[in-house]
């Protein structure tokens, strides 16, 4: 870990001398991750059964979205000498000199702060204790105590990804119900094959790094065996929304589709186990874990935008 | 830390560009939130709040 700055004046001398650009501040948001957080969480506005003022609609998604980036500026703070070592992460703004730790870090916590209080004013005070606890929970629990201590880092961790719909909902109707739970469900049960398919094929870096995932201390026949049990989980729970009328006929199918596609990747992947074959499951698995949540999310707001659509009688 | 002002520091035309860069994109998401708490408040406060009760 690398957060203990300088001497006072080194570190003074560093930040007026910095070559840091908006851009690279920009990238310890994770600005990609950020784009996942935004639309999840819109999916969790949208899917309220109630409606609020756009503009506060608007305000929240962007606290949402802004803490989620507070999230990865505080990770990329703590996580600098791990970034280092690996090639996906080396050219990280910490690791590549742009930006010191401390810098993200006070730039983490500024946004963290602020993102609640804005959720709180904009929305209501659940909405920014839930986003206070995910960016809490993604930057102490996941980061600090879970990454580098055990392979069910990303299992519990993947709770913070998970939250953002569930903030979302909260912010619309102040409360958390069954549906919220559900959109919170398919993602935490989404984020270990998602996670893991990556992990078997990038198992040398994260090893270098001494990172404990699954691979590297259960090896890649549990994890591939862990895959299918959470696979085998993740299709059926995909469909509940439709049971609970949440989502729609359509919603009904493309998660009945989607779910047993995933599945049959994940079956692929458990049973290919050697060479560029095995390789090659895990890449498409990953893949198309992507494409499932983007396609489930998608659905669900595009049948909930069009109810909300014909509620103001902009459509049918 | 002695709390004078380091004047043996000169900037490289590098990092002088970089600051001003820093400095304009703070400038701009501070004019943002400005605009944002404006905008806010008045959703906040909904339409006919002149007729409220004080």
């Amino acid at each position: 870990m690398s957060l203990v700055t300088d001497s006072g004046f080194a570190a003074d001398a560093l930040s007026t001398g910095s070559t840091a650009t908006p851009g690279d501040y920009v990238e310890l948001l994770k600005p990609r991750v950020m784009s996942l957080v935004v639309f999840t969480a819109l999916c969790g506005i949208v899917a309220a059964p109630i409606r609020i003022n756009p503009v506060l609609a608007f305000t929240s998604l962007l606290a949402i979205a802004v803490g989620a980036g507070a999230s990865g500026a505080l990770n990329m703070a703590y996580d600098a000498d791990i970034d280092g070592l690996m090639a996906r992460t080396r050219g990280r703004p910490i690791p590549s000199g742009r930006v010191t730790a401390g810098e993200a870090l006070a730039f983490g916590g500024v946004l963290s702060l602020f993102s609640v209080m804005v959720i709180g004013l904009a929305a209501n005070w659940l909405a920014a204790a839930l986003l206070g606890f995910t960016i809490l929970f993604y930057s102490v629990v996941y980061t600090i105590y879970l990454k580098r201590r055990t392979p069910q880092n990303i299992v519990i961790g993947g709770a913070a990804g998970a939250l953002p719909p569930l903030i979302g909902y909260a912010a619309v109707t102040g409360t958390v119900t069954l549906d919220s739970l559900l959109l919170f469900g398919i993602i935490f049960i989404w984020t270990p094959p998602h996670f893991w398919a990556l992990a078997l094929l990038r198992s040398e870096d994260y090893a270098r790094a001494g990172v404990p995932m699954m691979p590297n201390v259960k090896g890649t026949a549990r994890t591939r065996l862990e895959i299918l049990v959470y696979s085998a989980m993740l299709a059926p729970l995909g469909i509940v929304p439709w049971f609970t009328r949440l989502g729609g006929n359509v919603y009904g199918v493309v998660a009945l589709v989607a779910g047993g596609l995933f599945l049959l990747l994940a079956w692929r992947c458990y049973r290919r186990r050697e060479g560029s074959a095995a390789d090659k499951a895990a890449k498409h698995l990953f893949g198309f874990s992507i494409l499932y949540l983007f396609l489930l999310f998608a659905v669900l707001l595009a049948e909930r935008g069009l109810a909300l659509a014909t509620h103001f009688g902009l459509w049918g | 830390m002695t709390g004078k002002p380091h004047r043996d520091i000169v900037l490289t035309p590098e990092q002088l560009k970089s600051r001003r860069a820093r400095n304009i994109a703070i400038g701009l998401v501070v004019a943002l939130l400005v605009v944002l708490v404006y905008v806010l408040t008045i959703a906040k406060l909904g339409g006919h709040v002149a007729d409220r009760v004080i």
